[in-house]
């Protein structure tokens, strides 16, 4: 199936969780936030969120700003 | 004998949201050259407060690279994450609840809603809405804003914690242009009131002080300046100097002189 994360198409299996796509990003242990179609998905729900074709997810973290 | 604490002002501390900080000078993350620079500038400021932005993770590049929260760690600082960049009230909302996410829950934020690219100036339409929408969330807001005291009194009658009016553009280093509406704005006020945006060298964060300010947000004047490590230890200085000239009470201004020593016992006519 194929979502869009940080605005790039990405191609995944289904059934594949929120929790699997941090670890396929390498970012498992990171501080980011992920957002799933316009909601946020917390941290304790990234094992149980199924992703669906079409999915648009956003994972953020904190730079420097001002 | 006066009371020595008083005069370096940690007798008399900030408290935003009924969190107390001995420090007034509150200091942003970004420009600097990198992370140690970032984290030796912080560190000479002392400032408590930090601002963060909040951006996309670059998705398969150096996944080692160290993050901006492992130098300036949640546990030692106050994250103030910021909406910077955000041009509508639904981006800065979002932005926000990212930033809670990423932060546990932590619920202080700096909501900034701006109008163009150019001036950077907040759109205040947008403001409004995005700090009502972010009340009614739960979030703590500390809102940048222009200089408006009616305004300035508007988003404190909402609820946010702290309002903070821009001296001058962000990053354009002129200082407080409008003292006059910074007082104004001061005189309305029952929650702190912070200067953000303008400051340019240590007198401007002094003058922003002496004004009656409760701190002062600075980010491209100490990440800007040739030494920044330098420049923010000056402006901790200077913050708690133009703070310590406020509470000691200037003396009125005069048109004309007044000797400071006797006339009495002269000894020549």
């Amino acid at each position: 199936m194929n979502v869009i994360v940080n605005g790039d198409d990405k191609i995944l299996d289904a059934g594949t969780t929120v929790a699997d796509l941090i670890h396929l990003l390498a970012l498992e242990g990171k501080r980011i936030a992920v957002e799933l179609n316009m909601e946020i998905v917390p941290r304790s729900e990234h094992t149980t969120t199924i992703l669906r074709q079409g999915d648009n997810l956003e994972v953020v973290h904190a730079i420097g700003g001002g | 004998m006066t009371n020595s604490t008083a005069a370096t002002g940690t007798g008399n501390p900030l408290i935003i949201d009924g969190k107390t900080y001995q420090s007034r000078l509150l200091v942003g993350t970004g420009k600097y050259k990198d992370l140690d620079e970032t984290r030796e500038a912080i560190a000479a400021s002392d400032a408590e407060i930090v601002t963060v932005a909040v951006r996309r993770t670059n998705i398969g590049q150096n996944p080692d690279e160290p993050n901006l929260l492992d130098v300036i760690s949640p546990d030692k600082y106050t994250i103030l994450p910021n909406t910077a960049g955000c041009y509508t009230a639904k981006d800065a909302v979002r932005t926000c609840r990212l930033a809670r996410e990423l932060l546990g829950g932590h619920d202080l934020v700096k909501l900034e809603v701006l109008g163009d690219q150019k001036t950077l100036y907040p759109d205040i339409t947008e403001t409004l809405v995005a700090a009502e929408e972010l009340i009614k969330d739960g979030f703590k807001v500390m809102v940048y804003t222009t200089d408006d005291p009616i305004i300035a009194k508007r988003l404190e009658d909402m609820g946010c914690v702290a309002v903070m009016p821009l001296g001058a553009p962000i990053g354009s280093g002129l200082g407080i242009r409008n003292p006059y509406n910074i007082r104004m704005i001061l005189e309305n006020a029952t929650v702190p009131i912070l200067v953000d945006a303008g400051v340019g060298t240590a007198s401007d964060a002094t003058i922003a002080m002496e004004l009656g300010c409760d701190g002062v947000l600075m980010n491209t004047a100490i990440a800007a300046a040739q030494n920044p490590v330098m420049m923010a230890r000056a402006m901790k200085g200077a913050v708690e100097c133009g703070r310590d000239a406020y509470l000691a009470g200037r003396m009125p201004r005069k048109l004309y002189a007044s000797a400071s020593s006797p006339i009495d016992g002269t000894f020549f006519k």
